[in-house]
């Protein structure tokens, strides 16, 4: 993993042509945790997705190396009819790694490797869908969520997972509303929440291109 | 990319697929056509070229939903997106994989139910080669259509509707082939139509394609 460094500037991001955060500004070097708070609909989820490249930032700028980030949503992108072990791989191949056992030992997976994804219970596919951030080999972690059904052994499994992610260089970027005991810095969105009624002062080209 | 279509594969075999919907609705419509029009040989041979035409072409209208329907609803596609595969890399393959579980098993089955429409081994021939050339085109066309309607529930209809009109180059010239190939006339002009709107659409529809799926991920 080389060193990497993701550095936001006076970033707005909108949902739906609304924008909800603005002046966003904030840095997370390699070894870092960084934990978004703010209530729900804050616009956690936007910024994550924003940031993860799939839509596009309303105004300011994102600097972040190509190919850093594994993005971890609510929906952990698993496939019913495969099992555990053939979910794991077919991501690993994607992201052009071939090593899925420490993933499935690191989320306590081993015993259920063989089953189909829809026999597994909300959280057994939660730790599925984290072990998929390892096989990733990515060294920026975008996570959403990441504990919603999840017991209290499998969120210090996944505390784990994150503290030797960043020991050995990588980074992430997780809101949560629980505690995950972790040496992380806080950030919370509320104070850059935008006006919506303000008129976004940028509109994007896709917008422009329709009008 | 290899993994992609595996998946894709594996998946459309797996229970609950929908590998061999299309395959079924083929049959359906080449079994009852016969019933419907009465037995007489001569008539049967006549319209084969078009009926098999049309039914290869709603065979491949009914799955396409779930080319991008089911990776857009577990999240996949959004995870896709982030992956190291650039997202036309993800729609040829994925167009690919849909042309391999509907429109070949299509293409290899015509033949034999151009029997049950009294065709002669000629027409076993041209069906199969039109078939051959003409459904790349209706599972990329479909992709495309597909990326369009991804973020919308119930977008079959929709769907249908954007993407038949865009059939009907194929269907005409599919069809016409095929049929003049029976006749026993040069059939040279609608076959290299037929292959060029293929090559057209597999060389430039995975591109209009991922850009609307990218629009659709916002």
């Amino acid at each position: 993993m080389s060193a990497m460094e993701l550095t936001v500037t006076d970033l707005t991001v909108a949902r739906g042509g609304v924008p909800v955060l603005e002046g966003l500004g904030f840095r997370l070097s390699a070894g870092q945790v960084l934990v978004l708070r703010g209530p729900n609909g804050s616009g956690k989820t936007t910024l994550l997705r924003t940031l993860a490249g799939l839509q596009p930032p309303m105004a300011g700028a994102i600097s972040l190396p190509p190919e850093a980030i594994a993005y971890g949503a609510h929906a952990d992108g698993l496939k019913a009819t495969l099992t555990v072990a053939e979910n794991l791989a077919f991501w690993a191949r994607i992201h052009g790694t071939h090593e899925i056992e420490p993933a499935l030992d690191d989320f306590n997976l081993q015993a259920l490797r063989n089953r189909a994804a829809q026999s597994l219970s909300a959280g057994q596919k939660r730790r599925l869908g984290l072990a998929r951030l390892l096989v990733t080999g990515r060294s920026l972690w975008l996570l959403d969520e990441p504990t919603v059904s999840l017991d209290v052994a499998s969120v210090a499994l996944f505390a784990d997972a994150v503290r030797a992610h960043v020991a050995g260089g990588g980074a992430a970027l997780i809101a949560t509303h629980i505690d995950l005991g972790l040496a992380a810095d806080i950030f919370d969105v509320g104070p850059y929440k935008a006006d919506p009624r303000a008129p976004s002062r940028t509109p994007s080209a896709f917008d422009e291109a329709f009008a | 990319m290899i993994a992609l279509l595996a998946r894709d594969l594996r998946l459309a075999i797996r229970a609950g697929g929908g590998f061999g919907l299309g395959l079924a609705f083929f049959l359906i419509v080449s079994v009852l056509v016969p019933f419907a029009v009465g037995p007489e040989a001569e008539v049967l041979a006549r319209i084969a070229p078009g009926i098999l035409w049309v039914g290869a072409l709603l065979a491949c209208l009914l799955s396409l939903d779930r080319i991008f329907q089911l990776d857009f609803e577990d999240g996949s596609l959004d995870l896709l997106a982030t992956a190291p595969i650039p997202m036309e890399g993800t729609v040829a393959v994925k167009a690919l994989a849909h042309w391999i579980t509907t429109g070949l098993p299509l293409v290899l089955a015509a033949p034999v139910f151009g029997a049950l429409m009294s065709l002669d081994e000629r027409g076993y021939w041209w069906i199969f080669v039109t078939l051959l050339i003409g459904t790349p085109a209706l599972s990329m066309i479909g992709a495309f259509g597909a990326a369009l309607t991804v973020g919308l529930k119930r977008g079959g209809l929709l769907l249908s509707l954007l993407v038949l009109p865009l059939y009907i180059p194929t269907l005409i010239f599919g069809a016409e082939a095929a049929t003049r190939g029976i006749g026993g006339f040069d059939n040279t002009t609608p076959l290299l139509m037929l292959a060029g709107i293929t090559a057209a659409a597999v060389a430039l529809l995975p591109f209009a394609a991922s850009a609307a799926i990218r629009i659709n991920l916002r």
